[in-house]
């Protein structure tokens, strides 16, 4: 049978963080193996489903990544403009991750 | 018994916050080789390269270095600090170097060698690049640098790999204060110089830059310990209450960069792809596979940053629904109002709407539905502070007379925290996240050293 979660329910972190002056990396990190191959298996983190998000064209998205070792899904994007430039309100890139904790997953009961 | 070398890192970013001691102490105890932090982070912003400071209070920086030092010294061990005071210009690496001598004579330390190097780049080598035919080339999207750009730039680093580190080392230096550099470096200098392969080398620095954030729980500014042996690398929590995990370990591999696979260093890249991670003690894990792959081309890192003005800051509050839900047309009026006075362009004006989209900007998927309340942070940009706070009072106290049609609240339309605006840092732009080809790797880099402690009074 087959229930949805938010993925908050799921991970262990969810995270965001410069990743140099120009992009932004966000990491999904799991505590078990098989609740990351479930996450994995039900297509709600992709390319696709992170740009629409965040409403981001997918050529700002630099890098996609599923990281075995750590049970981690992983993205990277390209920032608007370089980190700290008057008005960017997050020099960090420190809590872009928000959106994420509300993405509905559907998992096995 | 196989050969190691140990190196153990109290601080991530040191001086950023301070150390925590008693970690440090039982890895100082529990017996290391090198003792060796970054103290540089691009994440800070342009305004401290652009305006030459610290993004640190000076007594957390002189903390972490007497804790150091002191350790250092009296075990005998060397210590390596690199990228110092946040930006590793050479302002800060002066100031650095001017920190230890003053702990040498506080603590009357026996005579030990200090070297250093600088980091900074003179724009006209740059810029003799780009005349030469070897372009600066754009990291991360940007294209190739143009002169246009380089004008723009006041203060340039390059990001020194491990060749100035290992250049004072083999001088015998004692303690090593570094300008810009790569975290890896620091540490991958150290275990070169005992002659340990580039892959394991690169690994350790990977790993123990960010000194506890390689452990769990989270805690920061906690000790760790590095082994590394030419075939494995461990890491060890040295917190009572942390442990270094194979989730953890492999966890941190992916921190703060773009993929977990590849980093990039002055030299080459080490290659993460193949790491196996390996539980072999409580707070121990072993990571084995790491590659590195050679550089065909040495191509070095440079940041640049570009000062664009003086810079002021207002705040307002909204609380009426209305014009909540008009406060783009507020914003609008006070912008028109600065361009009936300062013209279209020549000046920066931006602002952030917090309790809307204030913190993600056109990325935000609430941002159609807002708060009952705003706060609208306005910064004022231009080239001088008289301009820049004339500016940012007009982009703000216009708020309060925005003009909406079918406003109920005709005294005021935002509230006011206080009546003023305030000086900020000055507006900066990174204006350079470039490598540029050179052919020695020590050319950006200059040494110096000099014997310092209680009986000597000159240079070496």
């Amino acid at each position: 049978m087959m229930t949805t979660k938010k993925l908050s329910e799921l991970a262990k972190t969810i995270r965001s963080k410069n990743a140099g002056t120009d992009k932004i990396t966000f990491d999904v990190i799991f505590r078990e193996r098989d609740v990351y191959e479930m996450v994995k298996r039900s297509g709600a983190l992709t390319r696709a489903s992170v740009s629409a998000l965040f409403n981001i064209g997918d050529n700002r998205i630099t890098d996609f990544v599923e990281y075995d070792p750590a049970y981690a899904i992983k993205f990277t994007i390209l920032r608007p403009r370089p980190s700290g430039s008057p008005g960017d309100p997050d020099i960090f890139g420190a809590q872009q991750y928000a959106p994420l904790l509300d993405v509905d997953v559907t998992v096995d009961a | 018994m196989t050969k190691s070398l140990k190196v153990i890192c109290p601080n991530g970013h040191l001086g950023f916050a301070p150390l925590k001691t008693e970690s440090f102490r039982i890895a100082v105890e529990a017996g290391t080789d090198y003792i060796a932090a970054d103290s540089g982070s691009d994440d800070i912003g342009p305004v401290p390269l652009g305006s030459d400071t610290c993004a640190s209070p000076r007594a957390w920086q002189e903390h972490d270095l007497e804790v150091m030092l002191l350790a250092a010294r009296k075990t005998g061990k060397p210590m390596i600090i690199g990228s110092a005071g946040d930006t590793g210009t050479n302002s800060r690496v002066d100031m650095y170097v001017e920190i230890i001598r003053d702990l040498a004579r506080k603590h009357d330390l026996a005579p030990f060698r200090l070297g250093w190097f600088y980091s900074e780049v003179d724009k006209e080598t740059v810029r003799a690049s780009i005349r030469g035919g070897s372009p600066v080339r754009g990291l991360d999207g940007r294209p190739d640098l143009d002169e246009a750009e380089l004008d723009a730039t006041d203060r340039i680093v390059a990001m020194a790999g491990v060749h100035p580190f290992r250049a004072l080392l083999e001088e015998g230096c004692d303690v090593i204060i570094g300008g810009r550099s790569s975290d890896s470096a620091i540490f991958a200098a150290a275990a070169l110089h005992e002659g340990f392969p580039d892959a394991q080398a690169y690994y350790l620095g990977k790993v123990l830059e960010c000194a506890s954030f390689c452990a769990e729980p989270y805690g920061a500014k906690e000790t760790v310990m590095g082994e590394i042996t030419p075939e494995f690398v461990e890491v060890t929590a040295m917190h009572p209450g942390q442990r270094c995990t194979v989730a953890s370990v492999a966890g941190h591999a992916m921190y703060e960069r773009s993929n977990p696979f590849h980093e990039y260093v002055a030299g080459g890249l080490l290659d993460m792809t193949d790491c196996h991670y390996e539980q072999v003690s409580e707070k121990t894990t072993r990571v084995t596979g790491m590659k590195f792959v050679p550089a065909e081309e040495f191509r070095v890192k440079l940041e640049g940053s570009g000062r664009l003005g003086a810079r002021f800051v207002g705040m307002a509050g909204i609380r009426d629904p209305y014009t909540i839900a008009n406060v783009d047309a507020v914003i609008e009026w006070a912008r028109t109002q600065v361009r009936e006075r300062f013209g279209d362009d020549g000046w920066e004006l931006h602002y952030n709407v917090f309790g809307r989209n204030g913190i993600m900007g056109e990325m935000e998927p609430l941002k159609d539905k807002p708060a009952h309340e705003l706060l609208i942070v306005v910064q004022g940009v231009a080239p001088t502070r008289e301009m820049a706070e004339e500016l940012t009072i007009t982009g703000t106290r216009q708020l309060f007379y925005a003009r909406l049609p079918e406003v109920k609240g005709t005294a005021g339309g935002v509230s006011f925290v206080f009546d003023e605006v305030m000086e900020a840092s000055p507006g900066c732009r990174w204006t350079l996240n470039h490598t540029m080809a050179v052919n020695d790797p020590l050319a950006l880099f200059p040494t110096h050293s000099e014997i310092v402690g209680s009986d000597v009074l000159e240079t070496a």
